[in-house]
């Protein structure tokens, strides 16, 4: 396939050979941080979080075990996550449960990377107390715990300090899953988790 | 492709769409709410229209320097455990993803929603290889088991109804008992595609952008179906346009602004997914990803014309469209429907297919104002025309525009002409308007109200008066 890789090289380049000498300026006037901080960041991005139909908490560490302990049924965990949050039956996924055995489980229960206040999304980078991404995607609930230093304010703050989670994969998740594809009617729960459960810890 | 015989330029296809009322109220309705919810978001940012420049500034930059980019794309993509391949044209791609399969034994692949490989046809040539595609976004979904074409960029089936929607999931997924809930008709989506993404070991997608300096791909989407085919398969190919490319990491914060709020109308989409080659242990254990150029360096080449390679599948310039909004979206025989695909597909698919295209807009200039990257879609449409004009030779209007500008420039000339014009049309007026005509008039008058010409002109009112 190289003669495809060299052809197509040699049209672009024969395509821009009558373009007028010099750099085209990228223009970066937007904002790159946002007023937010504070509590107003747990605030904001709790109003949009249950904007996009995922259940919000705002807990301290005690209210989320406690929350946690009563969760109904068997959760798959990280294999990293804290003795503290786990709820009375769980698994947790060595990296080797198998994708059934996901589908079959009550729930996931995961933390975070990061969390963007303006837009009401949480994103997991695969990191410490997150797992591989089939553990957030088969069961039908997903309990995510955002420790409230987390919440930046804007995408270019989320951008940032997401570039060190490269080359881990990212998710943006923000609420539930959804489609809008008949009648532009919105349903929750399509192929991903039904319900988002987002407990805000720290915020109480 | 329709065959010769079939109507498929864009005013026949207009013409009967547009005497569809219940489609024209659908589509109508539909174009209005998402135009509706799109501004809301877009007017709680303060800096849109600083995100709109840097949007457009960047994707100039990298076309610009697209050679440079593509390399370090692959190179990163390389070195992070994929492997990267290059298709010239349609053919070439197809053949390559279905070496990939074959080389897997794959009797199946899962998709997610891709204009790209609907633009190449990659379902069809699956199918001749006995491969079997199965589109997993609710919509293609719809598309796929009713045998029909999509009309929207970003909602495919918004043509069809909830009924219609119902009895085809009973006749297809064979089901005894279904409402047409919404809610109960995406339950059963659900239930027929998680099988389908527990068992098939290989996946297509497509990609919204491409970051050079990472050698990380992003697609973008809302239902999940997404995540399944990028997360759960062994095997995952993406095929990407050349220009779907983004320089750097940081370049991100300014598409996951724009897309979302331009497309969905909203804050973010549910979800996005971004991934930098092959992760042990988490996801597809072999990425390929295919580059396709398919008559993109050729659109490269025009000035003018290139700046329709900025687009990034927002559709927002067809929400707003007030030609789309009345004709729906299989007026245009395309994949790329309303003004970015008048613009884009006579400039893939070529002039023979589509030179209709750059005539189905009115040149309001609602879509250049939406547009997150400031396509200037009017002017790309009025270069095309020159171009389609140019190459029909020999042309009624193009005669007739010539007089009009002699008649124009000399009012001796203009005036008898008036006289001649008022005795003439008499046959032909009706309520004040030319409804029929002879020749090439006729031709003029069938897509356009033509008013009469006035009993009196401006002239002979002014010389009354004075």
């Amino acid at each position: 396939m190289s003669g495809a890789r060299e052809e197509i090289l040699g049209r672009i380049r024969g395509a821009l050979a009558g373009d007028p000498a010099g750099e085209v300026a990228v223009a970066r006037g937007y904002r790159k941080t946002s007023d937010l901080s504070g509590a107003a960041l747990a605030d904001r991005f709790a109003e949009r979080a249950e904007a996009y139909k995922a259940t919000v908490r705002r807990v301290d560490a005690a209210g989320a075990t406690e929350a946690i302990r009563r969760l109904q049924g068997r959760f798959v965990v990280p294999a990293d996550l804290a003795d503290s949050w786990l709820p009375a039956e769980f698994v947790r996924d060595d990296g080797n449960l198998a994708h059934r055995e996901l589908d079959a489980v009550a729930g996931v229960i995961t933390g975070c990377a990061i969390a963007i206040a303006e837009t009401g999304t949480i994103v997991l980078d695969a990191g410490a107390e997150q797992g591989r991404r089939a553990i957030t995607l088969l069961p039908d609930f997903h309990v995510c715990i955002v420790p409230v230093e987390r919440i930046v304010g804007s995408v270019p703050e989320a951008i940032r300090a997401l570039r060190g989670s490269l080359p881990r994969p990212l998710t943006f998740m923000s609420g539930p899953s959804a489609t809008s594809d008949i009648e532009l009617n919105r349903v929750e729960g399509v192929h991903g988790p039904r319900r988002l459960e987002i407990l805000i810890v720290g915020a109480a | 492709m329709a065959s010769a015989a079939e109507p498929h330029t864009f005013p026949q296809l207009a013409k009967r769409a547009v005497a569809d009322t219940q489609l024209r109220r659908n589509i109508g309705n539909a174009t209005q709410t998402i135009r509706t919810k799109r501004a809301g978001v877009v007017a709680e940012v303060p800096d849109w229209e600083e995100l709109r420049e840097a949007g457009r500034s960047l994707k100039e930059h990298t076309l610009r320097n697209l050679d440079r980019y593509l390399v370090q794309l692959e190179e990163a993509v390389t070195k992070a455990g994929g492997q990267v391949h290059w298709a010239r044209d349609g053919a070439e791609a197809k053949r390559i993803v279905t070496e990939i399969a074959k080389r897997h034994s794959a009797k199946e692949v899962i998709k997610v929603k891709s204009i790209t490989t609907e633009e190449i046809k990659l379902n069809e040539a699956l199918e001749a290889a006995g491969i079997r595609p199965f589109e997993t976004d609710l919509a293609e979904l719809i598309i796929q088991l009713g045998d029909d074409v999509s009309s929207h960029i970003l909602v495919p089936a918004i043509h069809r109804n909830r009924a219609e929607i119902r009895e085809l999931f009973m006749r297809k997924l064979g089901l005894a008992e279904l409402s047409d809930r919404p809610s109960d008709l995406t339950a059963a989506a659900r239930t027929y595609l998680r099988e389908k993404f527990l068992t098939v070991p290989m996946a297509v997608s497509g990609a919204n952008f491409g970051i050079c300096d990472t050698g990380t791909i992003c697609v973008v989407e809302s239902e999940g179906n997404g995540r399944m085919c990028l997360t759960l398969p062994k095997v995952l190919v993406s095929v990407m346009g050349i220009e779907k490319l983004v320089p750097t990491w940081e370049d991100m914060e300014v598409f996951l602004q724009l897309l979302p709020r331009s497309s969905t109308g909203e804050r973010m989409n549910p979800y996005n997914s971004l991934w930098t080659g092959v992760t042990p242990g988490d996801g597809p254990q072999e990425f390929h990803l295919v580059l396709l150029d398919n008559r993109r360096t050729d659109v490269l080449a025009d000035r003018t014309g290139r700046q329709t390679l900025n687009c990034i599948r927002c559709s927002a310039c067809l929400n707003v469209c007030p030609v789309y909004a009345r004709t729906g979206g299989h007026a245009y025989h395309s994949e790329y429907q309303g003004p970015i695909g008048a613009i884009l597909t006579p400039q893939l698919h070529g002039m023979d297919e589509a030179a209709s295209l750059p005539f189905a807009s009115t040149l309001c200039g609602a879509c250049y104002e939406v547009c997150p990257v400031k396509i200037n879609i009017p002017e790309v449409l009025v270069h095309l025309r020159t171009r389609a004009v140019a190459r029909s030779g020999f042309n009624m209007e193009k005669l007739a525009m010539g007089a009009a500008i002699r008649m124009f420039d000399n009012p001796g000339l203009l005036e008898t002409a008036q006289k001649i014009a008022r005795v003439a049309q008499r046959p032909f007026v009706s309520d004040g308007y030319i409804t029929g005509g002879v020749g090439p008039l006729r031709q003029w008058t069938r897509a356009r109200d033509l008013p009469a010409i006035p009993a009196q002109s401006f002239r002979d009112w002014w010389r009354t008066r004075r």
